[in-house]
């Protein structure tokens, strides 16, 4: 069943498009991740599903209502990119007050242990680490006790450890029965707690699929070299496959590299100054955006 | 409901308590200028009160102005700059909630203002009143208060976050002046006397002043109805702001 969707939804601010018509459905119990290199449009999509935008055409809905009105946002929990946060309240104050804001929230000591602020109650947040900082944020967002978290590129900035301590508490949500959508430019990250992602692009969904499907499409690697074959000769050797020049060179991105390498050298063996590299998130994008075509 | 509102107007208060470089300026300087001119310097009589009355009443004036000036302009700005705003617009807050915390804030630090500088004119100024009219007086700043808030609230949609303290600055040493609150308004050209009238802190002042048994300068009715009038147009003024910012916000 979709609780959260943005239908056709398209969203520009002046000269850029930041959305160009994306349809985006999470499904309960589910943990969708928008992955995407900066710019992509991940936050702006975010901000329309928290009704802190509108969008220009299209709709976004949350369990079926505009999300700006508040019998929507009593069901969603937050966690936005954000510049600073009152430094001389306690994290136990900045936790009850989100709490009162919700009709049943979670019992105060239950927010602490999912989100494994124990011992930090008393604390000024201004004397907090960032990865606790990032804890408390998290904090505010489950403490009400949502049907859906929004989570904007949650552990950016974050060390490898209070990472892993973020994911853990997020999927401590999703077990307890609760959706997920969450941002991120990191692959790992989505593919570590995804059921579904996304991949953003310029705008647009460049692909869509489980954790592995796209990870299988996004392990590409990058063939450079100089050839007399031609584009559409080289994208019809095999699936997933992106080609681009680069003065004398071409550039080659496919996930099935092997198998390209053989089909090149059999059709032009004179093909040289041959390099094989992994392709970046970004060019791993580019391919999947190629084979919708 | 009740509930939360409760709670936003307590981690308002409390969050601006424990921050120093809000509450210590905020509070000690009418004091710091009370122990100065009110009290080491009690000698002689301005405008039919000593000096430990006519000061008590120009300093929590000045507190009364400074307190929900720095309280909701510097705090509005730096909610909204640093993207604080966004995640309380992004839960179920009710909006009420926030209004009523900045506005409470203000006049709660008010308040501790006026109580601090009633005991020390009391103790250390040898000022002698009625309860009724202590009561009274206390009552009239605090609610003398509330216009500074709606007027802190639209700078805080205007200045940016860093520039808060000196614009807030700007706006208030001024006021302050030209409202006789450092200088008797007495004592000041009548180019300034002209201008004082338009002025919230004026209009404060002289109805304290009057309160406390000094021969001010116009009734106490035209005092009441002046701070009025400002107070409804800094509304205006406040409403358009916020509607401004919704639409941004909402288009940004």
């Amino acid at each position: 069943m979709v609780i959260a969707e943005l239908r056709n939804v398209t969203k520009r601010f002046g000269p850029v498009t930041a959305l160009a018509g994306i349809d985006l459905e999470i499904a309960r119990g589910q943990l969708l991740a928008l992955l995407g290199p900066n710019g992509a449009g991940k936050t702006t999509a975010v901000r329309l599903l928290l009704g802190l935008s509108t969008p220009d055409s299209g709709a976004a809905r949350v369990f079926g209502r505009d999300p700006r009105e508040r019998a929507a946002r009593t069901r969603i929990g937050a966690m936005l990119q954000v510049g600073r946060v009152p430094e001389t309240l306690r994290v136990s104050e900045h936790i009850r007050l989100f709490s009162s804001y919700y009709p049943k929230p979670l019992a105060f000591e239950a927010t602490i242990a999912l989100t494994g602020l124990e011992g930090l109650e008393r604390r000024l947040f201004g004397n907090l680490s960032g990865g606790q900082k990032q804890r408390v944020l998290f904090a505010l967002a489950v403490c009400g006790n949502p049907d859906i978290l929004v989570l904007d590129e949650p552990t950016v900035g974050l060390d490898v450890d209070s990472r892993r301590a973020l994911w853990r508490h997020i999927r401590a949500f999703v077990a307890r029965g609760g959706s997920v959508l969450l941002t991120t430019h990191y692959l790992e990250e989505a593919d570590a707690l995804a059921d579904r992602i996304v991949v953003l692009n310029h705008g647009r969904v460049a692909a869509a699929g489980t954790s592995s499907e796209v990870r299988q499409r996004a392990a590409a690697r990058k063939i450079r070299c100089i050839t007399a074959l031609e584009e559409p000769e080289i994208v019809a050797m095999a699936e997933r496959v992106s080609v681009r020049r680069d003065g004398l060179f071409t550039e080659i991105v496919a996930t099935d590299t092997d198998h390209v390498l053989r089909r090149l050298l059999a059709c032009d063996p004179g093909a040289r100054d041959l390099e094989i590299t992994s392709a970046g998130l970004e060019e791993a994008f580019l391919a999947i955006t190629e084979t919708k075509r | 409901m009740t509930k939360a509102i409760w709670m936003e107007i307590q981690c308002e208060f409390l969050s601006r308590l424990r921050m120093p470089r809000y509450s210590v300026p905020v509070l000690a300087f009418p004091l710091m200028f009370y122990l100065f001119f009110g009290v080491i310097l009690r000698n002689g009589f301005l405008g039919g009160v000593a000096p430990a009355v006519h000061v008590m009443c120009t300093m929590a004036s000045m507190g009364v102005m400074f307190a929900p000036l720095m309280g909701l302009a510097a705090g509005i700005s730096a909610e909204r700059g640093l993207g604080w705003m966004e995640v309380k617009r992004a839960s179920p807050m009710p909006p009420i909630g926030w209004f009523l915390a900045k506005f409470c804030g203000g006049m709660a630090f008010s308040a501790i203002i006026i109580a601090a500088l009633f005991a020390m004119a009391d103790t250390l100024g040898g000022v002698r009143m009625p309860a009724g009219q202590w009561a009274a007086l206390g009552g009239a700043l605090i609610a003398g208060s509330i216009p500074f808030c709606v007027l802190g609230f639209v700078l805080g949609y205007l200045v940016t976050a860093s520039g808060a303290p000196s614009m807030i600055n700007l706006v208030a040493m001024p006021m302050a002046f030209c409202s006789g609150l450092w200088v008797p308004v007495q004592f000041l050209p009548h180019v300034i006397r002209n201008i004082a009238g338009f002025l919230p802190a004026y209009h404060v002042a002289e109805l304290s002043l009057a309160l406390a048994g000094g021969a001010g300068h116009g009734s106490i009715a035209s005092h009441v109805q002046a701070l009025a009038g400002l107070t409804m147009a800094f509304f205006v003024a406040a409403r358009m702001v916020w509607r401004r910012d919704q639409g941004r916000v909402h288009a940004g």
